[in-house]
C-alpha cells in the first residue's frame, strides 16, 4: 500500500494571493498556482516551512491542536524544547514560564533536552560502530524529509536514533506509569518551533507510531503565557524545573550536535546550504567528512518558523543560559542509580527503523521516464528560460516537466502565447485559468496598494 | 537520449559539472541509485582527467533503456603507454595538479572499476577517447 504523507501546512484559500513567491523559494519545487492560489504537492513537500517564511500576506496555515485538546486528559504533559524558554524577554524567568504553562492547564512540564547527555553517548557509540561516513543526523525532520525526497541514494547514512522529544516523551511517560497512572489518561504535548516536527509526529519516519499525542505551535502558546503574565498576580517560580546542562541547552542550535562528534564533522544550517552541500556529497566529490549535522532553518531552530522571538536574540538568550548552567551546581540532577535505570530503559526506545527514500522520478518505467526526459527536453527548446514563473510552476524547466507530465499546457506560457499567435481571448481563459477570475482587477487594498489595509 | 558536456582543460572547479547533470537525469530516470554511483563515479573521474592533463574535451552521454554510454573525447597530450596508466597508482600529473589533491594515479583504474565497459583510444599529440558503458538491470 502506498503511503500518503501527512503536512502540517495548508493555505487557506481566502487570503492567498496567488503570488510567486512560496512557488519560488520551494526547494522541492512543491508548489503550483492554480486558479489564482497556491496549491502543494503531497509527494514533494519536506514540511521546511520556507512557503510559510515567503508569504507576504501570511496564508499559510499550520495545524496544531487547540489548547482545549489537552483536557482530554487527566494528565496532560507539556514537552517544551529550550527555544521556547528563550522566546521571552530576559525579565521572564524560566521559573515564571513553567508556573504559566501550568496555569494553562498542564499538569506536567519537562524540556525535552533532558535526554540530550544520554543521547550524546548513543550518538558516539553509533559513530564507533557504524563505517557509513559520513553519518548524518536525524534531528531535523525537514532535513531527513529533503534526502528522502532529493537524495535517495543518501538514506543509509541516517543515525537512526529517536530525537531528543521523542526520548524523553518515552522517559516521561514510563515515570508517569510507574508513578501509578493509566496509560489513557496521559496526554503528551509537544510544543513545536516548526511544521517539520508536526508532520514528523503526524507522520512519522522510522517508526510505527509516534508517542505525542498533539502538538501546539510555539507561538500560540507564547501569546497565552504573554497574556497570563501580564494580566495576572503572582506567577512565580515553580519548583519542579529540572536542571539542564550547557550541552543540553545548546542542542538545537547550529554546532549543538556536530561539536561532540568525532573527526572531521560539519554542521549546516539553512534548506538551500544543506541542499547545496548534499548535491556535492551526492556527487562523490566530498568524501573526508564523518559527520553531518543538517538543519533546516538559518540559525537552526532558534530561527524555527513558530518562534515568536527574532533567532539572534534566541540564539543568544540559549549561549547565556548554556554558560550560566555551567557555573552552577546540578542540585535537581538524577541519582546515580536513577542514571542508570533511566539509560537502561531509554535504550529499549532510542532506535529508529531504516528510513525509506520517495524520490520524486519522471516514471516507475525507465523506458517510459527516458521518453518524457526527452519531450522535456525538446519543450526547453521553446520555452524562453525566464523562470518567471507566470505559467503557474516554479521555471520553465518545471512546466516542460508539468507539461510532459500532462499536469500543464504549454500555451500556460505566456511567451508561448505570443510566439504561437494564440488570440487573446484564447489567452485571456489561460491566464485567467491560473491566476484566478480576479487577480487581474484593479485592486487598492493589495499591500503596497494606496487603500492597503481596507 | 543524448547529452553534451564541454570540459574545459585545467578549470578543476568545473569538473564534476557533467556527472553531476548526468546524476540529475538518472534519479528521475529511475535508476538505482547504486549503478548512479558507479556512473557518477567513473565520469567524475574521466572529466578530472580532462581537466588535469587536456586542453579541452568533450563528453557525449547516450542513454537507452538499457544501458549508459560516455564517450569522452579530449584533444590534449594522449597516453604513450595506455597499460602502463591503468596501474593503480601510477601518475604523470604535475605537482601543481598534485597539490590540489588530484592526480593520485586512481583515475582511470576506478573508472575501469565503476564501469561495467571501458576502452581507451589514445594518440601522442593528439587526444585520447575513452568510451565507458553501464547497464542498468541490476
Amino acid at each position: 500500500m502506498k503511503k500518503t504523507f501527512h503536512h502540517a501546512f495548508g493555505v487557506d484559500k481566502s487570503i492567498c494571493v496567488g503570488c510567486t513567491h512560496c512557488m519560488k523559494v520551494c526547494p522541492t519545487q512543491a508548489i503550483r498556482i492554480r486558479g489564482g492560489k497556491a496549491e502543494l504537492m503531497a509527494n514533494r513537500c519536506i514540511d521546511c516551512g520556507e512557503c510559510y517564511r515567503a508569504c507576504p500576506v501570511h496564508a499559510f496555515k499550520i495545524e496544531e491542536d487547540d489548547l482545549s485538546a489537552i483536557h482530554r486528559f487527566k494528565v496532560p504533559v507539556a514537552l517544551v524544547p529550550a527555544v521556547m524558554m528563550a522566546q521571552f524577554p530576559d525579565n521572564v524567568s524560566t521559573g515564571q514560564i513553567y508556573q504559566a504553562i501550568h496555569k494553562l492547564g498542564f499538569s506536567r512540564v519537562f524540556e525535552v533536552e533532558q535526554s540530550v547527555n544520554f543521547l550524546k553517548e548513543k550518538m558516539m557509540e553509533y559513530q564507533q560502530k557504524n563505517a557509513a561516513r559520513p553519518l548524518i543526523s536525524t534531528f531535523c525532520p525537514a532535513t531527513v524529509r529533503l534526502i528522502q525526497v532529493r537524495f535517495p541514494a543518501l538514506t543509509d547514512h541516517f543515525i537512526l536514533l529517536k530525537p531528543p522529544h521523542d526520548l524523553t516523551a518515552e522517559l516521561v511517560k514510563n515515570n508517569l506509569l510507574n508513578e501509578g497512572h493509566d496509560e489513557n489518561e496521559i496526554g503528551m504535548f509537544y510544543i513545536t518551533p516548526c511544521a517539520a516536527k508536526i508532520a514528523a509526529i503526524k507522520s512519522p519516519v522510522g517508526e510505527e507510531k509516534s508517542i505525542i499525542d498533539g502538538v501546539i505551535n510555539i507561538d500560540s502558546l507564547f501569546n497565552k503565557i504573554m497574556y497570563l503574565l501580564k494580566n495576572e498576580e503572582g506567577i512565580s517560580a515553580a519548583d519542579e524545573r529540572t536542571h539542564l546542562g550547557a550541552d543540553a541547552i545548546t542542542w538545537s542550535l547550529t554546532n549543538g550536535e556536530a561539536k561532540h562528534m568525532k573527526y572531521t564533522t560539519l554542521a549546516i544550517d539553512g534548506i538551500n546550504n544543506v541542499d547545496e552541500f548534499l548535491e556535492k556529497l551526492e556527487n562523490e566529490e566530498i568524501n573526508n567528512v564523518d559527520f553531518l549535522e543538517l538543519r533546516a532553518c538559518d540559525e537552526s531552530c532558534a530561527g524555527g518558523i513558530l518562534c515568536a522571538s527574532n533567532r539572534f536574540l534566541v540564539q543568544g538568550r540559549l549561549l547565556r543560559r548554556a554558560s550560566l548552567s555551567q557555573q552552577k551546581t546540578n542540585n535537581k540532577s538524577l541519582t546515580g542509580k536513577e542514571k542508570t535505570e533511566a539509560s537502561a530503559f531509554l535504550e529499549s526506545k532510542m532506535t529508529l527503523d531504516t528510513i525509506d527514500a520517495r524520490p520524486v522520478k519522471l516514471d516507475e518505467d525507465l523506458g517510459t521516464a527516458l521518453k518524457k526526459m526527452e519531450r522535456i527536453r525538446e519543450l526547453m527548446c521553446f520555452l524562453p528560460g525566464f523562470d518567471c514563473g507566470a505559467c503557474g510552476s516554479p521555471n520553465c524547466r518545471a512546466l516542460a516537466e508539468d507539461v510532459a507530465q500532462k499536469r500543464a499546457n504549454i500555451s500556460n506560457c505566456i511567451f508561448i502565447q505570443h510566439t504561437s499567435l494564440i488570440d487573446r481571448d484564447h489567452a485571456g481563459r489561460i491566464i485567467q485559468k491560473i491566476w484566478g477570475d480576479e487577480s487581474l482587477n484593479k485592486d487598492c487594498s493589495k499591500k503596497g496598494a494606496k487603500h492597503e489595509g481596507n | 537520449m543524448e547529452l553534451k558536456y564541454k570540459i574545459q582543460g585545467g578549470n578543476f572547479n568545473r569538473a564534476g559539472y557533467a556527472s553531476s547533470e548526468v546524476k540529475k537525469v538518472l534519479k528521475q530516470l529511475n535508476v538505482d541509485p547504486k549503478i548512479i554511483k558507479r556512473i557518477v563515479v567513473a565520469l567524475y573521474e574521466g572529466e578530472v582527467n580532462i581537466v588535469a592533463h587536456a586542453f579541452n574535451g568533450l563528453a557525449t552521454v547516450t542513454i537507452d533503456a538499457e544501458k549508459i554510454k560516455i564517450v569522452l573525447k579530449d584533444s590534449g597530450p594522449g597516453i604513450p603507454d595506455v597499460e602502463k596508466a591503468m596501474e593503480l597508482g601510477f601518475t604523470t600529473a604535475s605537482p601543481a595538479v598534485r597539490e590540489m589533491g588530484f592526480g593520485a594515479g586512481m583515475g582511470l583504474p576506478n573508472m575501469k572499476k565503476n564501469s561495467d565497459f571501458m576502452e581507451i583510444l589514445s594518440t601522442v599529440n593528439v587526444g585520447t577517447e575513452v568510451v565507458l558503458m553501464n547497464y542498468f538491470s541490476k
